[in-house]
């Protein structure tokens, strides 16, 4: 095999931090994401979102210039941060920074605490809507590290000790749901509800980034989790966190659980049969009620379906790549179905998606897949070249490859750039592991379809 | 309340574009709104008052929603970008790299197996903690070894982002050391996001670069009765296919197009053509100034958007060029094409007439677009630029008048000085005298303002809030910009038509693009979608919303 470790990266399979900081300030209602830093990040970022989505998306910037980058930023911050109050009315400004304002060493806590006093020095009214600041550094992580960061940054930021729960509250839970589809957030919440539990889902873009025509239009949109609620997640009975990277980090869960003792389930996006178990039998103990029965019979339906599709799957070879946490999740998907991953891959590098791979493929597959972390697609392919994958998993930029290969891709996560409804895939729980199920069947089938010469009609 | 339709025509004369103005200064800060006003203009053009002054090309204010891009963007994305065969290599972290890559679609058409064709790829350097710390300059040799030793491209470029100025990396002594260590074409820019005030900058430093390190690098004379250059045609959705075309039936031989379906070999060999021809004025007029100055190239404005500014344009270069045969030859492409074109434009007229259009886009595309609503009977009720400067709205003219600031200051200004061995006048005095005496103008460009109506509004670097009022009060029938605005468009009942990538369509350009163009837009102009937006067990609603149909 030729040589595959190289320094630089060609066709990146990884976005920058900031960007997903921007896209978890979004799903907070009223929330207006700002980047502090050159304006260019917050247009380039808006474009990259608003081709997925096909939803409006406003990120505001502190727009530096030359003379900033020498001299300090906080000036641009605090007028931008003025401009965003009177022009937006925003119920909260989510700051994150960028590789300017980091590499200059701006010092985002302290601008803020500064233009909160001069805010109330100088009698503002109405105040400061609550300001929440991330350092995200696009040289350090990729969008999840900046995704998460964001998540944390809030929960730490608004959930000070003594924001308790009321008496005769109802019961809820926290779901911290990480980076998945408006879809599969709507669903959630359904499965949530049907526990007879509230739920504060966090961040929740299944509105803000998938609204409907027939609305007034607004500078903000309608919708996102209330900061109302963020401030009452102390109170929780459990928190739900999804993404087997984060475990022992100090995830917004975490701080959740050290602040408030709320008990944090750490759990894997839930796709295939056991990740979306294991999701259900976490709302069994925190509801103290047996699963209800439509999503019993949605299982049942769903492992129906694995039988009836093995025939068309088992030993066909799959590569997988994206983010971390969603790789490993559809690799745990895929095993179950017979389906062999013979590659799974991440511009990310978390340090853990090996172990993680090798615990969700255990006892399914005798040797776990190859693991590579921190890969480009130039790596990807050039691994293909030994591997002949009948079939690739993942977002829009894997198109390149699967062309070449000659293998159906199955369009999956972010970003979807050359497909239409990418912001309405379902991936998770048993139903959106269905679909998946149907989807994947079908590209098969399509390909023995369209490559024999025999007039198959009937599969 | 039942939808009712008001004409067009008496609802605009209802609204006093003044006023209009006021109220979107009155909501901004004082100072704000200070800046603001000078950069909002009602347009008042009449045979003996000037073209009023817009301030344009100043800094965004920090929090109001910009649709402008940075330095990086107009450099590598715009200017560098579109050409297949230079390995373009983002020196940063690696959203930037990713962010351009290939959203622009800027196409190209490899000419068989061994031309290179290296957009679809993105290169980065991709910069960690380490790389900031220590510094990038070890990384950036590694990614360009690789690069050659994977690709043998003809030439690599480097574009560096913000934190690269920032750590002190620099690629330019990078580039000169690799060039010499692998023996091919390898150039750096200083095109850092925090740069100037918006893609502009980049654009400049980007003409500046192709120009010291590319153009010129190659005599061999092509073959060719008439050569010509194509400058700031980036071939979005295929309108350089078009223009090529054209080229090609009327027997104009395109040297080189800056850039878009472009080689690096043709930028080389770009100072052998006899004529430059300016598409896109701000982005490139850089190359075309001193391409006169140093080689003697006389440059003209053209516009090839639009059928009647694409004829105007080909007979503008034929008369250029003072050639019966060509003369000829033009007229009898334009009478040919223009069958087609007309049939067209004559049945979507019909549907389209009198409807108002605003566009919002690049540094020429609001005002050249205009020329294609124009030929359907729309008119453009306000219009504005991005990244441009005074020059583009309000004509070459005001050069000498615009003030230098410190973001323009910043960007290298190159001395050129006619070249001892090359440089050659490609037309006598006389020619010239002759030429000018028919009404021939070269190196001029009047600018956006002078062909709009009394009474539209210029507005630059319109903001999110701003264009959401504009619509409130004139509901256009389209309304033209880019990605970013399209969908808080569309949720406000108006049709939204991209005009950075054309909504995935294409070409425009030329007298195919043309039709093809008046077809999308009847289509987006009459469509009932918006009339769907009410259940119908929504009486009359209690909602707070107004609808575009109300």
């Amino acid at each position: 095999m030729e040589r595959v470790d190289y320094v630089s990266t060609t066709n990146g399979c990884k976005l920058c931090k900031p960007l997903g900081a921007c896209l978890a300030f979004r799903g907070i209602e009223g929330a207006v994401p700002m980047l502090h830093g050159s304006q260019g990040c917050a247009t380039y970022m808006r474009r990259y979102i608003i081709s997925h989505f096909r939803e409006p998306m406003d990120i505001a910037s502190s727009s530096l210039g030359e003379k900033h980058a020498v001299y300090g930023g906080g000036a641009n911050l605090k007028q931008g941060l003025k401009n965003i109050m009177n022009k937006y009315g925003a119920g909260l400004i989510g700051v994150a920074t960028t590789c300017l304002t980091e590499t200059i060493g701006d010092d985002v806590p302290m601008i803020i605490r500064e233009f909160r006093k001069e805010m109330e020095e100088a009698g503002n009214a109405p105040p400061a809507p609550p300001l929440v600041c991330v350092s995200t550094p696009s040289y350090s992580g990729t969008h999840m590290e900046g995704f998460h960061a964001a998540v944390r940054a809030v929960v730490d930021q608004l959930c000070a000790k003594g924001s308790l729960v009321e008496d005769g509250e109802s019961k809820f839970v926290n779901l911290l749901p990480g980076f998945i589809s408006p879809e599969d957030l709507r669903y959630l919440k359904e499965i949530v509800e049907d526990f007879d539990l509230g739920c504060v889902m966090l961040p929740d873009i299944s509105d803000t980034l998938d609204g409907p025509a027939l609305e007034d239009y607004g500078k903000i949109p309608a919708g996102g989790t209330p900061v109302s609620d963020i401030k009452r997640m102390g109170g929780a009975a459990a928190s739900l966190e999804f993404g087997h990277t984060l475990a022992e980090k100090p995830t917004a869960g975490a701080i959740l659980l050290e602040r408030f003792n709320v008990s944090l389930h750490p759990l894997g996006i839930p796709i295939g049969l056991r990740e979306t178990d294991a999701f259900f039998s976490a709302l069994e103990e925190a509801s103290g009620r047996p699963a209800p029965e439509r999503h019993e019979l949605e299982r049942g339906r769903l492992v129906d379906s694995y039988v009836d599709a093995h025939k068309y799957l088992f030993g066909k070879r799959a590569v997988v790549y994206g983010e971390e946490d969603l790789v490993i999740a559809l690799t745990a998907f895929l095993v179950e179905i017979g389906i062999k991953p013979v590659l799974c891959a991440s511009g990310g590098k978390s340090g853990r998606m090996k172990s993680c791979i090798e615990t969700v493929t255990s006892g399914l597959l005798e040797t776990p897949p190859m693991v590579e972390e921190g890969a480009d697609f130039y790596k990807i392919e050039k691994l293909c070249e030994d591997l002949s994958p009948d079939l690739l998993v993942g977002h829009s930029k894997g198109y390149r490859l699967s062309k070449k290969l000659d293998a159906p891709l199955i369009r999956v996560g972010f970003p979807i750039h050359d497909r239409f409804g990418g912001q309405r895939t379902l991936h998770v729980g048993y139903r959106g592991t269905q679909r998946l199920l149907d989807r994947i069947v079908n590209a098969i089938l399509e390909k023995n379809q369209e490559d024999s010469n025999l007039g198959y009609a009937y599969m | 309340m039942a939808p009712s339709k008001i004409d067009p025509a008496i609802e605009i004369e209802a609204i006093d574009p003044g006023a209009l103005k006021a109220e979107l200064v009155a909501k901004y800060p004082t100072k704000v709104g200070r800046k603001r006003a000078k950069q909002i203009v009602v347009n008042r053009v009449d045979e003996c008052a000037d073209i009023p002054e817009i301030g344009a090309n100043s800094r965004t204010i920090p929090g109001i929603i910009t649709q402008r891009g940075c330095s990086y963007a107009g450099c590598k994305g715009v200017v560098l970008g579109p050409t297949r065969d230079i390995i373009n290599l983002t020196h940063g972290p690696i959203g930037c790299g990713f962010y351009s890559w290939l959203t622009r679609r800027n196409q190209t058409k490899p000419k068989g197996e061994g031309d290179a064709n290296f957009i679809p790829y993105c290169f980065s350097t991709d910069l960690h903690d380490e790389d900031i710390v220590f510094g990038g300059e070890k990384k950036l040799k590694a990614a360009i070894r690789e690069a050659y030793e994977t690709f043998k491209p003809k030439a690599i470029s480097i574009f560096s982002t913000c934190p690269v100025g920032l750590i002190g990396d620099d690629v330019h002594s990078v580039a000169r050391e690799m060039k010499a260590e692998l023996g091919i074409n390898i150039f750096g820019f200083s095109c850092e996001g925090y740069k100037g005030v918006s893609q502009s900058a980049g654009h400049h430093i980007a003409n500046n670069g192709i120009f010291k390190h590319v153009i010129g690098l190659d005599d061999t004379a092509r073959e060719g009765k008439f050569k010509i250059n194509m400058l700031g045609e980036y071939n979005i959705g295929g309108d350089a296919f078009e223009i090529e075309r054209i080229m090609d039936n009327a027997g104009i031989t395109l040297i080189s197009t800056f850039s878009g379906n472009s080689t690096y070999d043709s930028f080389t060999n770009a100072h052998t053509a006899d004529l430059n021809t300016v598409m896109c004025h701000r982005s490139i007029n850089y190359v075309a100034e001193m391409m006169e100055k140093k080689y003697g190239i006389p440059w003209i404005k053209v516009n090839f958007v639009g059928a009647a500014s694409t004829a105007k344009s080909l007979r503008k270069i034929a008369s250029y060029f003072e050639d019966e045969e060509l003369i000829e030859r033009v007229e009898s492409i334009v009478a040919e094409e223009m069958v087609e074109v007309e049939k067209v434009r004559l049945d979507v007229k019909a549907r389209c007439e009198g409807k108002l259009a605003m566009l919002f886009v690049g540094g020429s595309r609001a005002h050249h677009y205009q020329d294609l609503f124009r030929e359907i009977g729309m008119k453009t009720i306000a219009a504005g630029y991005e990244f441009a400067h005074r020059d583009d709205y309000e004509g070459r003219a005001v050069l000498p008048d615009i003030k230098v600031d410190a973001d323009s200051r910043n960007i290298e200004e190159l001395d050129i000085e006619p070249d001892p061995e090359r440089f050659s006048p490609r037309k006598s005095e006389e020619a010239l005298e002759r030429l000018k005496e028919k009404g021939f103008r070269f190196k001029d460009y009047d600018g956006m303002m002078a062909e709009m109506e009394n009474g539209t509004l210029v507005i630059d670097d319109i903001s999110q809030y701003e264009t959401e009022k504009l619509i409130e009060i004139y509901k256009p029938a389209i309304f033209c910009a880019g990605i970013k605005e399209k969908y808080a468009v569309q949720k406000q009942g108006i049709p939204m038509k991209q005009l950075h990538n054309y909504d995935s369509g294409g070409p425009y350009a030329g007298f195919k693009g043309a039709v093809n163009f008046w077809q999308e837009i009847d289509r987006m102009v009459n469509t009932k979608i918006w009339s769907y937006l009410k259940a119908p067990w929504q009486k009359a609603p209690e909602l707070s919303a107004t609808y575009a149909w109300e």
